[in-house]
């Protein structure tokens, strides 16, 4: 394994490294010491394995097309941006505005999500992105929603956060959300439906966590005997006559 | 590849700390918080708030003010030894940075009101007040940028490490530090327009923009505040001065006229809440801060935390043993505290208020 001791490090130094690194065909790839540095994964597009030890800065996995990026510890903000494939595995919790615009991959993040988690996620053709919260996620989940999954677990029965904030899926218009307990309707958008998950979108749901609970050694029997609710747009064009007056 | 693009990284970025029981920490701990996020500012303002650096002078006035020439420095201390008992002058110390070439001429002063100028039953901190509000706006060329008693706030033109440098931050031992870098938007960068912002004992560090600044700047000049320093988060430390030091407001109930609830939030409370909620809203509707926004404000028993109420600017807290941090990015706080006892993102419109103890 390749190693890069990223103390103190520059984030464009850091990155140069990363990049050189890929293009010498490193195939796994240890950043040792990461703290706060921005862009770490973006834009590459080999089928690396990135581990950071440490908490890496904003704008993570931006625009990534392949790479599987295991960060040990916490995370920041923007995670994922306008990702194609590969995954980004956080053993912590991660911050706001994740997998923003995201049309591929996966992002498993095992504790607590931010504001505007999958906030214009889309998918793209066969690709359906994929985000899992094990823990809870503030308002806007699932902001402007096109397409992919967005699955949000709260495992921690003693967290005293709500599982779910305001706004949920506000300006949806596509892809699912399903979240392991309760949903007040109220605090949903507008144009968005709860309802009850049918024998299909169990089998979305156990297909995806069986992945999940690989990265974080996790029982999956556990975490589905708790009821989901399953959250979708109701209207395909909810503003289709915003400006027709 | 295709990495050859170049960007600058807006945002603003805030960080502060505060020991619990008051132990005493130096200037180098934020320093390194702050400059881990450089890529927040732009250059174009920092500075730090610290309180219990002047242990000698507890029961003075510290006040730093910035002089663009000698006459204004001459006007205003003709108008200081009027009206205070002097106990020191002294230029603030610096050290020569070569990025900041150019600086206002800094000089602090420990000072009591003269009891004969209390009149009418004024109070001390009124005194100031008033004092403050007056340079600020009619002395030309002289800003007053801090004025509480044992606290004292370095803020100009530069980035957080040539301001830490300059200033010689390092130097300073505080019970509670605060920090922030800018990135300025909408208004000049210039010395008197970098934070923290005070009045008294009250600092302010703020990301964001205070889109209500008028509304509060209207508020606030009804009851005698004046606004002179060009830039949004003025406003935040006047209002706080006014609902916690003026009308008697707790600290919590301040935040929440500050960063109210909705309104469909508040017909969703139990009955009693509601109606507080309500009164509180409405008494209060000018005091609202609308637009995004998280900020830090320290006071001398303790510092506070917030965001807008659908937070759009980021906030991230953590704890080891007596120490409380909190930050734009954890990774800030991480740089300072590598193994906190815990960290957490607090929610929209939900402040974090730490005390320290009563000795």
């Amino acid at each position: 394994m390749y190693e890069i001791d990223a103390k103190g490090m520059y984030y464009r130094k850091l990155n140069e490294l990363v990049r050189k690194a890929v293009g010498d065909g490193e195939k796994e790839i240890l950043l040792k010491n990461v703290n706060g540095q921005y862009y770490i994964g973006d834009g590459i597009r080999e089928k690396v394995k990135i581990i950071i030890e440490g908490v890496p800065g904003n704008d993570l996995a931006a625009f990534m097309d392949g790479p599987t990026i295991i960060v040990k510890d916490n995370a920041q903000d923007n995670i994922g941006n306008t990702m194609n494939s590969g995954k980004v595995v956080v053993h912590g919790h991660a911050g706001d505005v994740l997998g923003y615009g995201m049309r591929g991959g996966k992002l498993h993040v095992l504790g607590d999500v931010g504001y505007r988690v999958g906030i214009h996620m889309k998918g793209l053709k066969k690709q359906i992105p994929v985000i899992i919260s094990g823990g809870t996620a503030g308002d806007f989940l699932g902001e402007y929603m096109a397409g992919g999954i967005l699955i949000l677990l709260g495992l921690d029965e003693k967290s005293d956060r709500p599982l779910v904030g305001d706004y949920i899926g506000t300006g949806m218009h596509g892809g699912s959300i399903f979240i392991r307990g309760d949903v007040d309707k109220t605090r949903c958008g507008a144009e968005v439906g709860v309802m009850e998950p049918d024998d299909k979108d169990m089998k979305t749901i156990r297909e995806c966590l069986k992945e999940f609970c690989e990265d974080f050694a996790l029982d999956l029997e556990e975490i589905m005997k708790k009821p989901f609710k399953k959250l979708v747009p109701v209207s395909a064009r909810p503003y289709g006559n915003l400006y027709a007056y | 590849m295709n990495h050859n693009f170049q960007k600058d990284i807006a945002g603003c970025g805030l960080t502060g700390i505060i020991s619990r029981k008051k132990r005493r920490l130096d200037g180098s701990l934020i320093k390194n918080s702050l400059c881990l996020m450089r890529d927040r500012g732009n250059g174009l303002g920092a500075g730090y708030a610290a309180y219990g650096i002047y242990p000698d002078f507890e029961d003075f006035y510290a006040f730093h003010v910035m002089y663009d020439d000698r006459t204004s420095r001459m006007e205003m201390e003709e108008h200081l030894k009027d009206s205070y008992d002097v106990e020191k002058i002294e230029e603030i110390p610096t050290f020569p940075v070569k990025s900041i070439v150019i600086s206002p001429l800094l000089v602090r002063y420990f000072v009591k009101p003269k009891k004969g100028r209390l009149v009418g039953g004024i109070s001390e901190d009124d005194f100031v007040v008033k004092t403050v509000m007056k340079v600020n706006s009619e002395i030309e060329g002289a800003y007053v940028f801090s004025s509480g008693k044992n606290m004292g706030v370095f803020k100009g033109v530069g980035n957080p490490k040539e301001i830490a440098e300059f200033y010689r931050i390092e130097e300073y031992e505080g019970y509670i530090w605060t920090g922030h870098t800018r990135f300025p938007t909408n208004t000049p960068g210039w010395w008197g327009g970098a934070h923290p912002f005070t009045l008294l004992d009250w600092s302010i560090v703020h990301n964001g923009e205070i889109s209500s600044y008028g509304i509060n700047k209207r508020y606030l000049e009804m009851y005698g505040y004046k606004l002179t320093l060009l830039t949004d988060t003025e406003v935040a430390a006047y209002l706080l001065d006014l609902l916690v030091r003026k009308h008697g407001l707790d600290i919590k109930t301040a935040c929440t006229a500050l960063a109210a609830p909705f309104w469909k939030d508040v017909d969703r409370m139990e009955d009693g809440r509601r109606e507080v909620l309500t009164a509180l809203r409405l008494t209060y509707a000018s005091a609202l801060l609308n637009g995004p926004f998280s900020l830090l404000f320290g006071h001398s028993k303790g510092l506070v935390g917030i965001n807008d109420r659908i937070k759009l600017r980021p906030l991230v807290a953590a704890t080891k043993d007596d120490l409380v941090y909190m930050a734009s990015e954890e990774s800030a706080i991480r740089e300072i505290c590598s193994a906190p006892d815990s960290v957490w993102a607090p929610r929209a419109g939900e402040p974090v208020v730490v005390e320290v103890s009563e000795e």
